[in-house]
């Protein structure tokens, strides 16, 4: 029993801060309709960073917002390469992710693996601390809930602002946002920061979970996130009032859990980057089985 | 040279000189030496087989293709410069396709909410502003379209027809120096057709907005607008309005279309 507690427990936080990272792909890829590669090169970037940070002894709830902003300028910079200097989406996620292994070593001072044992994380300091006693085994999921809804809400509010509601105009038809007047090439690179802003994010508290930054946990991400959205959006698109924010985090949730269940029954841990993929592709093949299924349901169209 | 600016003119258009694929062998010399000046208040339909160069026209005023020379002034202003997204604020578009006037995964609300805010700043206030929603309501019901119950529904489940008018709606909403029509009942039905060119004159001629339109139909070219042009080669072959307009009538129209076609070989 409580080995299935762990495991749930286990589940749950890197489901939520993965979930994170979801929601950001969520904004480039589903809203966007932006295929960003650049989150493989800026979740390990705002691991770095927040290694570096809390070593020099910065705050870490302070690191974490840092870890958003240079995650935000990284995406600024794939939206500059494709708006600007019309470099295609997927060459410009690939360009970006490609520079960060360079930055990312600056940053950690050419070490692969950056430890910082016995300074403070967001899960050992502040309010961490004020946690009841008995709670201390499930301070993580907590603190990791807690920064999920934080960044869930603040993009369900952004997404209801005029900016959100012109970045989804943009995402849908980009004449439209001309014809009123906005450049949506600047609602592009807006779109691209959020994103990548919220994997960085989740590399900055997914780096304080495991006290240490990883400049090579970077690889699958792109895959992970689409993976949850994917999972999210096709499990939970009946229930209408499920925002797509929470359905990229349940995504994740699922998603780890599959991986979890498979590590379980035995699955050597070298073919977890396989599974990963095999997942994603079931997801995108059910997906397009099912929206076919249901576009055929829908032949009636409304009399004028 | 050229004749000095009138500023009671909406659009100016002086020597537009325009080569598509220039030096290739796929030259193809569109506009040479092209002027058209529209009135305020004018409703001008321009008609003209394919590759006349109605549909450059309009793109060249919108910006959406480069002139090589010349010169583009909306009212006092030269717009010839300027980007596509900036001359919308001046230029309300509705065109042939409907998915482009209106985006589909949003509320009818949400798309007019967005429109209302054209040319301001899109900044972090409340993108629906509640205020403002009887005001879309009574837009909405001048459609008779029964739309002002449905906003809350996204565009995308609406018909060609409905999602057209509302384009032309949200297109017409704030004050615009000109509006522009390409084929814009070209993909609807005939009966869906003739309800978005009523809306059309009477949106027009209510807001007395200048405007150009662009038609394969003869019909509407003749029955509505106050100037008819037809283009050939980038060539205006005939320009009437007033009176002289109500000379042409359908057959007119289609004797000398065929003319011209018969010349093109096509």
């Amino acid at each position: 029993m409580d080995v299935f507690v762990g495991l749930l427990r286990n589940i749950l936080e890197e489901g939520l801060i993965y979930g994170i990272m979801a929601m950001g792909v969520y904004v480039s890829y589903s809203v966007l309709h932006f295929p960003d590669l650049s989150v493989d090169g800026t979740l390990p970037l705002g691991m770095c960073v927040t290694a570096a940070l809390i070593l020099g002894g910065v705050n870490p709830v302070l690191a974490s917002i840092i870890a958003f902003a240079c995650g935000a300028l990284a995406g600024s910079i794939t939206g500059f390469l494709h708006v600007r200097l019309n470099i295609t989406d997927l060459l410009s996620g690939i360009l970006v992710m490609t520079a960060m292994w360079s930055v990312n070593l600056a940053i950690t001072k050419g070490s692969a693996v950056l430890p910082y044992y016995n300074e403070d994380t967001i899960f050992n300091s502040g309010i961490a601390k004020m946690l009841p006693e008995g709670a201390y085994a499930y301070r993580v999921v907590i603190i990791v809930a807690a920064a999920a809804i934080i960044v869930k809400l603040l993009l369900d509010i952004y997404l209801k602002t005029k900016s959100g509601l012109l970045l989804r105009a943009v995402g849908d038809n980009e004449q439209f946002a001309i014809s009123i007047s906005q450049d949506p090439g600047k609602m592009k690179i807006i779109g691209l920061a959020i994103g990548n802003g919220c994997a960085a994010l989740a590399g900055s508290i997914l780096s304080q979970q495991s006290q240490s930054a990883n400049i090579n946990s970077g690889t699958g991400m792109v895959v992970m996130g689409l993976a949850s959205v994917i999972i999210g959006t096709s499990i939970l698109k009946k229930s209408s009032f499920v925002k797509p924010t929470t359905m990229a985090v349940c995504g994740a949730i699922i998603y780890k859990a599959c991986l979890a269940v498979a590590m379980q029954l035995g699955l050597p841990t070298n073919y977890l980057k396989l599974l990963m993929a095999v997942i994603l592709t079931l997801a995108l093949v059910s997906n397009n089985y099912l929206s076919k299924g249901r576009r055929k349901q829908n032949v009636e169209t409304p009399e004028f | 040279m050229s004749k000095p600016l009138n500023f009671d003119d909406i659009v100016t258009m002086q020597h537009i000189y325009k080569t598509f694929n220039k030096g290739s062998v796929n030259e193809v010399v569109l506009f040479t030496d092209f002027n058209l000046t529209i009135k305020e208040h004018e409703f001008v339909s321009v008609v003209g087989s394919n590759g006349s160069g109605k549909t450059t026209l309009l793109n060249i005023l919108c910006g959406t293709t480069a002139i090589d020379s010349g010169k583009i002034y909306l009212r006092d202003r030269d717009i010839g410069d300027m980007k596509e997204y900036r001359r919308a604020s001046f230029i309300g578009r509705v065109f042939q396709d409907p998915a482009k006037g209106t985006c589909s995964t949003l509320t009818i609300l949400e798309n007019m909410s967005l429109a209302d805010n054209k040319g301001k700043i899109f900044g972090l206030s409340a993108g629906v502003n509640k205020r403002r929603i009887d005001y879309y309501r009574t837009q909405l019901e001048l459609l008779h379209l029964g739309l002002e119950d449905k906003i809350d529904i996204p565009v995308g489940s609406l018909s060609g027809g409905q999602r057209q008018a509302l384009a032309l709606l949200i297109s017409t909403m704030t004050p615009i120096d000109l509006l522009i029509l390409d084929e814009h009942t070209a993909a609807l039905d005939p009966r869906s057709s003739e309800t978005v060119m009523e809306l059309t004159d009477r949106i027009v001629r209510d807001k007395s907005i200048t405007t150009l339109m662009v038609t394969h139909n003869l019909r509407f070219a003749v029955n509505y607008g106050d100037r008819l042009i037809m283009m050939d080669k980038g060539q205006c072959v005939i320009d009437v309005c007033g009176r002289q307009k109500d000379q042409y009538d359908i057959s007119d129209l289609l004797k000398i279309f065929n003319e011209i076609s018969i010349e093109c070989g096509n």
